[in-house]
């Protein structure tokens, strides 16, 4: 059994924490104790046949995959975080360009892609008893996959260091926390949260693909959760479930999205004992900053600060960010670099200045070409979230002969406003509503009433 | 008047000039627009309404009827008075 001795490893992290006695991870269908974790492995002998190996980590299960990456983490030379809904056709893709020579699966049983790997090692949420042993831990590199424009994914490169670079212990995190988030904890917002819970002398309650909203909800509050995360969009769908009732916790948290003013206000107002936070980053980019007055948007003064930890700074109204905790770069040669060659990564987030205050208008590539007038569908999103009929909404293109293309809306309306004979009136209103805040060409020309909107497994709302 | 539709929301029968009409009507109205009164002969660039109407319009009428004569037409001359228009649809629907 090797054990990493670099104290720069999540196992060390784990280890090192005083008190682990009541710490829990809680998956959806078993739970581990992390005082388990000093004498026993989830992997078992497996762990040795891995040491220096670049790891598939494509477990379906959040809590064995969280299981192996402590394990794994100063052992393997390379692991990549495998989320769940990866389509099997891009696994291939991943296995080449990763140089995958190992694949640690739960007992689930081997995906097709097993035998094309070679070493394929079960983890197990029963956790065996291990001999302790001391090794030379090995650097490992983290992989995150996020959807590249061209359809297959990109491939991440962080490692613990650039993970943990956002994480300050103390302050908010000193007391025991149990944190959760909707998130998979294999993207970047999620693993985030993972590392605050395991690094800050908390207990995590992981959430899982196929599970209900309400049945997370009910799970996280049996189980007392204080700090809990999400994008815009799994708040909306969280808050629309009876069962957000049930919890109750100190410390809300968007990122991901835009939260947008309609959001932070419902979950003010949802969760009046709470914090509401909203925090900027990227997997690529990595955290860039938490606002927590409640108010949409950010500080204008947060760009162009010199020497402070996070730069950012606006070109061509995107924002562009370097800090220590920025990615390594791609894996795969193909792609443009990750940081341009200052070390700047550039978003793609749009930003623009009003007053002492920025605001995120939307993504660079999401632009609907109105005539030749540009329309962010977020902005436009933005004021249909205010309507106080109006649960969620997405805003896309439709193509247009005449301007080439018109804004129109698809929305989810509150539980109550069940329009039949009304629907053609609420329309018009929707519209007039928009027609006060927005200039014509980005008032949606067309709205459908639908009974939900599909959200990615990155918790974004589907666009396309 | 060749064909017949019905109008979402409503449960009622319009001819395609009178649902065509009410669309008019309607975007000048959410636009904030000066419509012309609509004659045949009304040229369309004298409607009052702006080329943002005319694309709400023509989406919403491919909803209501289920054809964009403007996509799916081929060396046709693009309608120039309200009356164009109206056979415009017209024809496309009865095709």
């Amino acid at each position: 059994m090797r054990r990493p001795s670099s104290p720069g490893s999540l196992w060390h992290a784990v280890a090192a924490a005083a008190d682990r006695s009541r710490r829990s991870l809680w998956g959806a269908e078993a739970s581990v104790e992390l005082a388990e974790l000093s004498e026993r492995s989830s992997l078992g002998d497996g762990r040795d046949a891995l040491c220096g190996r670049s790891v598939l980590l494509a477990t379906v299960d959040q809590l064995i995959a969280t299981l192996a990456l402590i394990e794994l983490d100063g052992v393997a030379r390379r692991i990549v975080l495998c989320p769940p809904d990866l389509p099997p056709e891009h696994i291939d893709f991943v296995i080449a360009v990763a140089e995958i020579d190992a694949c640690v699966v739960d007992r689930a049983g081997p995906p097709a892609h097993a035998e094309r790997v070679g070493c394929v090692i079960a983890c197990y949420p029963e956790t065996r008893p291990a001999a302790l042993a001391t090794g030379d831990g090995v650097p490992t590199e983290w992989v995150l996959l996020t959807s590249g424009t061209t359809g297959l994914p990109k491939l991440v490169a962080h490692n613990f260091a650039t993970l943990t670079a956002p994480i300050q212990l103390g302050g908010p995190l000193a007391q025991p926390a149990v944190w959760s988030t909707f998130y998979d904890i294999r993207r970047y917002g999620g693993l985030q949260i993972l590392l605050r819970a395991l690094l800050g002398g908390g207990s995590m309650v992981l959430s899982s693909t196929h599970e209900p909203v309400g049945e997370f909800l009910c799970r996280a509050a049996r189980h007392g959760i204080t700090h809990v995360s999400g994008t815009p969009s799994h708040w909306r769908r969280a808050l629309m479930s009876p069962a957000a009732r049930h919890i109750d916790p100190r410390y809300v948290r968007l990122s991901g999205e835009i939260a947008d003013q309609a959001i932070l206000d419902r979950l003010t107002a949802f969760f009046p004992r709470a914090g509401i936070a909203h925090a900027f980053a990227s997997t690529e980019a990595g955290v860039a900053f938490e606002v927590g007055d409640g108010r949409a948007g950010f500080p204008a003064q947060l760009i162009g600060q010199p020497g402070a930890v996070v730069e950012m700074k606006v070109v061509e109204g995107s924002l562009r960010i370097r800090s220590p905790r920025t990615a390594l770069g791609y894996l795969g040669g193909d792609d443009a670099p990750l940081a341009a060659p200052d070390g700047f990564v550039d978003t793609g987030d749009m930003v623009e200045q009003r007053g002492e205050r920025c605001f995120f208008v939307g993504r660079m590539g999401g632009i609907i070409n109105v005539g030749g007038q540009k329309v962010h569908p977020e902005e436009v999103e933005a004021v249909i979230n205010t309507h106080p009929s109006v649960d969620m909404v997405v805003v896309r293109s439709r193509r247009s002969p005449i301007t080439g293309a018109i804004a129109v809306a698809d929305v989810v309306l509150k539980d109550g406003f069940r329009p039949d004979a009304d629907a053609e009136m609420l329309k018009r209103d929707i519209v007039a509503f928009c027609r006060r805040a927005l200039p014509a060409h980005k008032v949606p020309g067309v709205i459908r009433f639908v009974p939900s909107l599909d959200v990615t497994g990155a918790g974004k709302l589907a666009r396309r | 008047m060749t064909d017949l539709s019905s109008t979402p929301g409503t449960g009622k029968f319009m001819s395609i000039d009178a649902l065509i009409t009410a669309q008019f009507e309607q975007v000048a109205q959410e636009q904030n627009k000066t419509l012309a009164a609509l004659q045949p002969e009304t040229m369309l660039i004298e409607s009052g309404l702006d080329s943002l109407c005319m694309a709400i319009i023509v989406a919403r009428l491919e909803d209501m009827l289920g054809v964009d004569p403007f996509t799916a037409a081929e060396d046709v001359d693009f309608p120039v008075t309200f009356g164009d228009f109206v056979k415009f649809y017209e024809n496309a629907a009865t095709k």
